[in-house]
């Protein structure tokens, strides 16, 4: 088995800092889930396929199982564990809980973090807007149609 | 039990129970649980489609540091499978393989990296048989058997012929018939499959924490393959990613991970790969559907005939379920005087089908609607016209002896038909758009259920204790369809309390109370009676408590907005805290079961498999869809759809909608995209790429219709919600497709290829039968 070599790299995830040895070819989503235990962030498919990994990275939504953790040296990493505040939950959170954006939840955490980097850049997005930027994250329970009125309501919530 | 009961919680949209550990990521899937001191469990496949294992040599694998165990079939000699009579299976091959993919030896080692270098050194030696495809291949005479006691590689043939077949088609003043080829779908539930298997060395217990909407079963038949008494078995069903059939039985990977435990004498983590669990399949077989349909001239059917021949893979699993689902749903719908079935159910060398979203119903009902729509055409009726001359009554029972208590098609076509506007855009559509619709429906819990015990189809504990808190004790499965909050729901509402006084636990088979499980729409109609009849018993217990203290009589006690009171009475009032200590004082914690059994009645006809379709209540369902085919390349856009389905009562209207949306947009996938595809048997389609469904981009607007048609029997009148649409999408596409392309095309799906393909031969026809007229 080749062994690779171990950088430290130095972040911020959900804004608290962390300093780690880690492989250098150690995807952001095995980082999260085995090392930092942060198992919300999910893994539905083999690789860049489902989006339901996706994590915000200096604010941009990423795809965290073709993301080497190296790469992230220095950045901002936002998951959906850092989005309730005070324990209450964030805008997108609340709008797919009452609105029914969720239901069997395991492309929840992705699309909430994919809406989420979404309203960050645009705060009034259009339903196509809304589409394209969910487009790489796969639901096979709603539909959509209740995902699309969530990321609606969350942005009304925010105006 | 009707709907008549003032409601305070049922029939008001309320978000699921668990929503916030969804949305926050607390949820903990099986592939989250901790797995600090667990070993990785890996399976190694065969490399062939068919062949007889003439070697497995594991022991340069069990040389290598980390490996803690090795098993292979010798490991288990016990097959395993859904239908008690059709257990073909085993958990890891053994003699022969039979499809690319099937596991024949696994491996638990320190981590993952380890059991994947061992599974590169465990030698596999197999002499190759020939491999058979498709349903034809398999069934030709020269054909090797995949099962020595299946000589024909047949798994089962269904023939009845309900009414008078040959009379009722000479009585018919026109005849039509088509042959439709739908390809084979998978679920693709977002979660790929996992399991935590732990093994208690000291005691011979295993914990076994799984992706399973059938718990129940995976307990059992961890107990018939690992030899063990089911009381040394605990079953745990954590947050579950989504279902739609592909979890129904036990799954190989659950028996291996329990076996290679055992083994190592210790806990096995085992995650499979997406590509791991599209090869697990168990998804809806390629089916072949040969329908013949007799009308007079205004438009009432006379007969049905259909045959259908399902590629069923390479073992039983639910096979010969499907095989007759498909023939007893031609009943049920329409009122049709005679019916004559003949199906077919094909062993073959892929990986193994069973139960899906619309479980064997949805291939034929596409034929069936498809076939209406052309016979509408060619007499001259409107499609919704044709449907209506065909409606049936309620209460009745079908040629086949199903029941049909309440029918609320009629409301659900004159729904869609308004909300959508079908007269007049019908009319108007410009080239290249068209409206289709289509109906259908699914059953409400099949009534008699696979593994026949004689106990009560669902059995509910409620628990009230000292904290004032009420505890919802169920084995009903929540795989995201919302089953937890339905009991949740259910409870408050008979309870007269907050939901939030309501706890769920669910699905551990150590506390909870067995239940069958979260298939064929069973969970609301069973569970939700029997949590009804729980509440009711505990509201007794409450009420003469109440009656105690306020002095009056149990018939007098109102308990709404967790206040008793007495009827008519001002001042005698007592909060539900007050009253639950009181009922406390007499028994302690209080514990009460509430059951439900499916009456005899509902339990089908007495013919052979005349089971399978009975159930208490059918869902109805009417869509109209939509769609915009481009001239160029022969893609369908939907446009809109307008669903409306006869939920006998909405329990939740929130839930009922995102399960509508839902089981449409299923139907919409298979319609347009979705099919497996194999290379000698190699799925290549076994990614979330290749494997090809619409994605949020191609997703309409649908508009959905609740219609109430209130249920004799259902819990507060209600019937399922989350599969009936299915099935009325792909027709409804397909007649849509037909006006805006003027193409009937037999086929699913209906890809960009298959349309510019059916366009071609069309093109050539009208240039040969021009030609023809030229040349005479």
């Amino acid at each position: 088995m080749p062994e690779t070599t171990k950088r430290i790299i130095s972040l911020t995830i959900n804004g608290t800092r962390h300093e780690d040895a880690i492989s250098d070819n150690l995807l952001l989503v095995d980082y999260l889930r085995e090392d930092k235990r942060l198992t919300g962030t999910k893994q539905g498919c083999d690789g860049g396929e489902c989006g339901a990994c996706t994590v915000l990275v200096d604010g941009q939504s990423r795809i965290s199982c073709i993301t080497l953790a190296a790469s992230c040296h220095g950045c901002d990493i936002h998951t959906i564990e850092g989005q309730a505040q005070n324990g209450r939950l964030s805008a997108v959170q609340r709008a797919f809980h009452e609105h029914l954006g969720t239901q069997c939840g395991f492309c929840t955490p992705g699309m909430i973090m994919a809406a989420e980097g979404l309203l960050r850049r645009s705060a009034n997005p259009d339903d196509d807007e809304i589409r394209a930027a969910l487009g790489g994250n796969l639901c096979r329970c709603t539909g959509y149609v209740k995902i699309i009125k969530s990321v609606r309501a969350a942005a009304e919530a925010l105006q | 039990m009707t709907s008549l009961l003032k409601h305070t919680v049922a029939g008001k949209p309320i978000p699921l129970i668990d929503g916030p550990e969804k949305v926050t990521g607390k949820a903990r899937y099986t592939a989250d649980l901790d797995v600090c001191d667990s070993l990785a469990g890996r399976i190694l496949r065969s490399p062939v489609s068919h062949g007889e294992i003439i070697r497995i040599d594991v022991s340069k694998a069990a040389e290598l540091e980390g490996v803690c165990a090795i098993i292979t079939g010798a490991d288990c000699p016990h097959t395993y499978g859904v239908i008690p009579i059709a257990m073909n299976e085993y958990p890891l091959a053994r003699d022969k393989v039979r499809y690319r993919g099937e596991p024949v030896a696994a491996v638990a080692a320190v981590d993952a990296r380890t059991a994947e270098r061992a599974l590169e050194l465990i030698q596999l030696e197999i002499r190759e048989l020939p491999a058979y495809y498709t349903a034809a291949d398999a069934r030709a005479p020269d054909a090797v058997p995949l099962h020595d006691e299946k000589p024909d590689n047949l798994e089962r043939e269904v023939h009845n012929e309900f009414g008078d077949i040959a009379g009722s088609f000479a009585s018919a003043d026109r005849i039509f018939s088509a042959r439709f080829d739908c390809a084979e779908v998978n679920h693709a539930q977002m979660e790929p499959h996992a399991v935590l298997a732990e093994y208690d060395a000291e005691r011979d217990r295993l914990t076994l924490q799984s992706v399973s909407q059938v718990p129940f079963y995976v307990h059992l038949m961890l107990a018939r393959c690992l030899e063990m008494d089911t009381s040394r078995i605990r079953v745990i069903k954590p947050f579950v990613g989504g279902g739609f059939g592909a979890r129904t039985e036990t799954l190989n990977f659950e028996l291996i991970a329990g076996l290679l435990a055992r083994a190592a004498r210790g806990t096995v983590m085992m995650r499979l790969t997406r590509e791991e669990t599209i090869i697990t399949h168990r998804g809806r077989p390629e089916t072949q559907v040969d329908l013949k349909i007799g009308f007079t001239r205004d438009g009432r059917m006379t007969a049905v005939e259909c045959e259908v021949v399902q590629r069923g893979g390479a073992y039983a699993g639910y096979g010969l379920v499907t095989i007759l689902y498909a023939g007893a749903l031609l009943h049920g719908l329409y009122d049709i005087p005679a019916v004559k079935y003949d199906g077919y159910r094909v062993y073959a060398n892929l990986p193994p089908c069973g139960a899906m979203r619309g479980h064997g119903t949805v291939d034929v009902r596409h034929a069936f609607e498809c076939l209406l729509d052309r016979a509408a055409r060619e007499l001259d009726l409107d499609p919704f016209a044709l449907r209506r001359a065909n409606l049936l009554d309620a209460p009745s029972r079908t040629l086949n002896d199903l029941m049909i208590n309440s029918y609320g098609l009629s409301e659900c076509l004159a729904r869609v038909e308004a909300a959508s506007g079908w007269h007049e855009r019908k009319a108007a559509m410009p080239p290249g758009r068209g409206l289709g619709m289509a109906c259908s429906h699914y059953v409400s819990g099949a009534a008699k259920p696979v593994h026949w015990t004689g106990e009560p189809h669902a059995v509910v504990n409620l628990k009230l204790d000292f904290d004032g808190s009420i505890t919802v004790l169920t084995g009903a499965a929540d795989i995201g369809q919302g089953s937890s909050t339905m009991v949740t729901v259910a409870a408050a509402d008979i309870l007269g309390v907050d939901v939030a006084r309501i706890r769920v636990v669910a699905n551990d088979s150590a506390i909870t109370p067995k239940d069958n499980g979260s298939y064929s729409s069973r969970v609301t109609f069973m569970v939700g009676n029997a949590t009804i009849e729980a509440a009711k018993r505990l509201r007794e217990i409450l009420i003469d408590a109440a009656a105690t203290k306020l002095d009056a009589r149990p018939e007098d006690i109102e308990c709404t907005a967790e206040t008793f009171s007495v009827r008519g009475g001002e001042q005698s009032m007592m909060s539900f805290a007050e009253i639950a200590t009181a009922a406390l004082a007499d028994s302690g914690t209080i514990t009460v079961k509430g059951t439900f059994t499916c009456p005899p009645e509902a339990q089908g006809g007495k013919h052979r498999g005349g089971a399978v379709g009975s159930t208490m209540g059918f869902s109805y369902a009417a869509q109209v869809v939509e769609v915009a085919v481009d001239p160029d390349t022969g893609v369908v856009s939907v446009e809109k759809v307008w669903a409306a389905l006869d939920c006998g009562f909405a329990i939740n209207p929130l839930a009922v909608e995102g399960q509508i949306e839902g089981s449409v947009w299923m139907g919409m996938g298979q319609a347009l995209c979705e099919e497996t595809r194999y290379a000698n048997g190699l799925p290549v389609h076994a990614g979330l790429l290749d494997y090809r469904m619409p994605t949020i981009v191609e997703s309409p607007e649908i508009e959905v219709h609740i219609v109430e048609s209130n249920d004799p029997l259902g819990p507060f009148g209600a019937k399922e919600a989350g599969e009936g649409a299915l099935s009325g999408f792909p027709p409804a596409l397909a007649n849509a497709v037909a006006q805006a392309t003027g193409l009937d095309i037999d086929d699913l799906p209906l890809t960009p290829d298959r349309i510019t393909e059916a366009r071609i031969a069309e093109r050539r026809k009208r240039r040969q039968a021009t030609n023809r007229k030229a040349s005479e």
